[in-house]
């Protein structure tokens, strides 16, 4: 073997070295500062996760646009009408008087809320754009507590990095991550242009996460659990419609 | 051309679960629309005179839209970086004060309008029509059709509100990323049918190797 071509081969291969180490050593910062998504694996994954990194980024401090009053989209298009399943159509007949929202997991104080309880909280209401992943989108007011406020209640434990959330819809649950789910417009939201959440429109309780497409507002909320790791929830790709095919970053 | 093509399929893809446009920030099955595509939806809300409704497809066609997407990206920035470095936009596409013209540009537009074949000599150099059209891919249709699709998020738009505004709402620029769509499926169809007449074989050996070959 001649000389160039052993110089050839050793930088190439102290390249090749680099190159990957480098490559981990991204992988475990973007990892760290929670920049891949729970459905990151298969042919899409690249995608995924340079627009989650990229927006992640992007959007750190950022603000969903409110509008005024005037823009507020008359009538509201709800998408779909309310669930038909016994459970709901019993809380529907009683005014969702016993409805609670359950809050466990990662928290010091599990808790179970009712929906007066959630209005007896600090009020936030915005007038934010839903825009659905099909192309349609409309603009409401949304009134509600900061989901921040009531993991402040529950109190976070260190190690949780998700809000995982759920529906009385069976399968229909999803998931954020601490930077959005302690971001002040994230809410639990009860009211809608200035009366109660219409049913069809997630009443009593929906999870309004404005920087994301409508899918992620999950409606008819009845639980949210703090955790760790999404790896045990449904097949472990961190919401119901990332199962579906649907990214589990919305943002776009 | 394999990211256009992806782009295009999952396009179409996303655009039957809703085949309506508006203009402004909202539009819903609820509000009146600039207009509607007379093609079946995915979705059974909307009322498209079919009796069907298509299969969901979004799942897979978002996320191939959105990888597809951020492929072209890159590619086209080195694409852009290199042609700005090599003096490739300067030489070969800026057309030349006296191609821009009146005659010169008329006498090209008739040429092309006749279908009247270049000589060897000319062939091998963009026309002044060409050029103009080829600016207008890399400097206008794409930047415009990367930014009305970056104003379609909810996330863009919280950080840089400006660029969904400067369209005048987030449908609109939904809109105009419909018709530049078209307009580059128009040029991608012309400009293929040009390649034909001047010889499939050979120019593609050409564009893909970057050599031309003497016959």
């Amino acid at each position: 073997m001649s000389n160039p071509s052993r110089r050839k081969l050793i930088t190439t291969g102290l390249a090749a070295t680099a190159s990957v180490s480098g490559l981990a050593v991204a992988a475990r910062l973007a990892d760290e500062y929670g920049l891949i998504p729970p459905d990151s694996g298969g042919v899409y994954g690249p995608g995924r996760t340079l627009t989650l990194a990229a927006q992640r980024l992007l959007t750190q401090n950022s603000m969903a646009r409110e509008f005024p009053r005037s823009l507020i989209s008359n009538p509201p298009n709800a998408n779909g009408k309310p669930p038909k399943i016994a459970e709901f159509q019993r809380h529907l007949a009683t005014g969702f008087a016993d409805w609670r929202l359950i809050v466990d997991g990662m928290v010091a104080r599990p808790a179970s809320f009712s929906v007066a309880e959630l209005r007896s909280y600090p009020t936030r209401s915005q007038i934010t754009h839903l825009a659905c992943e099909e192309g349609w989108s409309f603009i409401g007011e949304w009134i509600g507590v900061p989901l921040s406020h009531v993991l402040k209640v529950v109190g976070v434990l260190p190690q949780a990095k998700f809000v995982v959330y759920f529906s009385v819809q069976p399968g229909w649950w999803d998931s954020v991550d601490m930077a959005d789910a302690l971001h002040p417009q994230t809410l639990v939201t009860y009211g809608m242009n200035g009366g109660d959440l219409p049913a069809g429109h997630g009443g009593p309780l929906r999870l309004r996460v404005p920087r994301q497409l409508g899918y992620k507002s999950v409606k008819y909320i009845t639980r949210l659990t703090l955790t760790d790791s999404l790896k045990g929830f449904g097949k472990g790709m961190g919401s119901g419609a990332s199962e579906a095919g649907y990214s589990w970053y919305s943002g776009i | 051309m394999l990211c256009f093509f992806a782009l295009l399929l999952t396009g179409i893809e996303i655009l039957i679960s809703h085949p309506r446009f508006y203009w402004g920030e909202t539009g819903n099955v609820m509000s009146p629309s600039l207009f509607d595509l007379p093609i079946p939806a995915s979705r059974g809300g909307i009322k498209t005179g079919y009796g069907f409704v298509l299969p969901d497809q979004n799942g897979w066609s978002r996320a191939l839209h959105f990888q597809a997407g951020w492929a072209l990206v890159l590619t086209g920035i080195l694409y852009a970086a290199s042609s700005f470095l090599t003096g490739h936009f300067r030489k070969d596409l800026l057309p030349s004060r006296a191609d821009l013209s009146w005659p010169v540009l008329s006498k090209a537009i008739a040429d092309h309008l006749r279908f009247k074949r270049p000589s060897e000599t000319e062939a091998w150099s963009y026309n002044v029509l060409q050029r103009l059209a080829y600016m207008g891919v890399i400097f206008v249709l794409f930047p415009l059709i990367i930014w009305t699709g970056l104003a379609m998020s909810p996330a863009v738009a919280s950080a840089l509100p400006f660029t969904v505004t400067a369209f005048g709402g987030q449908q609109s620029a939904r809109t105009i990323h419909f018709f530049v769509t078209l307009s580059l499926v128009l040029f991608v169809l012309v400009h293929v049918m040009m390649v034909i007449l001047a010889g499939f074989r050979n120019r593609m050996r050409a564009m893909i190797t970057g050599r031309v070959s003497a016959k």
